[in-house]
């Protein structure tokens, strides 16, 4: 299935979790937030929610900032 | 001696100096100017992780201690209500069990375009009634508009953040008497409300001057991370906060136009 991670086209498995699309890209879950097609994900969730094709999805992180 | 301890939103605070994390060469500098500063709160921008070149895995919360700071997250980069709520949550989501303190509140910032950074104050009220009602405690950066600060504090902010000075200019307070204006609208029958300097800092008596004014705190980033030395820069922020703090509390004198004697008159021996 074809998801948009943070603006990039990604090919990944079909029924692929949350959980497996950090293990793709190797980022801890306590690092990061994530929103599905605009809804935040809870992170006790990303084990049991399931992508599929055509989902937006933003990975995001704290950086620098004032 | 030490300055009163302040208030704001769920947090009591010692240290009144607020910085942030953005624009330093190392992470470990950055770690070493919040140790100078004595600052316990720093603030965080929200962003897109980097899913390729992760810049060696390093994140940012890795070189910020969770029992010695708070952290506020801000809504840097939003130009509309939309935007700010959007990335408020995220940066509540962030915090959310994390380990550290911060999920509570944000620093709501909604800009007007990318020249000036100064605060879009429709945009600001529209998205501050929101995260008011979503349950955040919100500290709001606005520009210096005594009227605009009041209908903030009506609508429920946890604090008014009115810039010195656009971001980063190093301009320090441009209009003392604006600040003074809000000061005294703001507090009128609730002298606690805080009211922070939030960004146009250039140096340490930029600080000083902010506090003897009588604000509650003063937030800045640019002027230590941009200084030649950042980590001296740091202190010297911090001994401001508290010198002009004392300062405010101590009451200075009034200014004359003429000269008033230190020494006695009586006993001069050429009298």
């Amino acid at each position: 299935m074809e998801l948009s991670v943070n603006g990039e086209k990604l090919q990944l498995p079909d029924g692929a979790t949350i959980q497996a699309l950090l293990d793709h890209y190797k980022l801890q879950s306590v690092r990061v937030a994530v929103e599905l097609n605009r809804d935040i994900v809870a992170k006790k969730a990303y084990l049991n929610t399931s992508l599929k094709s055509g989902d937006t999805v933003e990975i995001v992180t704290f950086v620098g900032g004032g | 001696m030490t300055s009163t301890p302040l208030k704001i939103g769920p947090y009591e605070l010692q240290s009144r100096l607020i910085v942030g994390t953005g624009k330093y060469s190392s992470l470990e500098l950055m770690q070493q100017c919040h140790h100078e500063s004595g600052a316990q709160v720093v603030t965080v921008a929200v962003r897109r992780e980097r899913l390729l070149d992760k810049n060696s895995g390093r994140n940012i919360l890795d070189f910020i201690d969770p029992q010695k700071y708070i952290l506020l997250p801000n809504t840097a980069g939003c130009f509309n209500a939309e935007e700010v709520v959007r990335v408020a949550k995220l940066g509540r989501e962030m915090l959310t069990g994390s380990g550290y303190r911060g999920a509570d509140w944000v620093k709501l910032e909604c800009l007007g375009d990318t020249k000036t950074l100064l605060p879009e104050p429709v945009g600001t009220l529209e998205a501050l009634k929101i995260l008011v009602k979503d349950g955040f405690q919100v500290l709001v950066y606005c520009s210096d508009d005594v009227m605009l600060c009041k209908r903030i504090k009506e609508a429920g902010a946890a604090a008014v953040m009115p810039a010195g000075s656009p971001i980063g200019s190093g301009l320090g307070v441009l209009n003392p008497n604006a600040i003074r204006i809000i000061l005294e609208q703001v507090k009128e029958n609730d002298p606690s409300y805080p009211v922070i300097v939030d960004a146009g800092v250039g140096t340490a008596s930029d600080v000083a001057a902010a506090m003897e004014l009588g604000v509650d705190g003063v937030l800045l980033n640019t002027a230590v991370a941009g200084a030649t030395e950042p980590a001296k820069m740091a202190r010297a922020m911090m001994l401001a906060t508290e010198s002009g703090r004392l300062a405010y509390e101590a009451g200075r004198i009034p200014r004359k136009l003429y000269a008033t004697a230190s020494s006695p008159w009586e006993g001069r021996i050429n009298a």
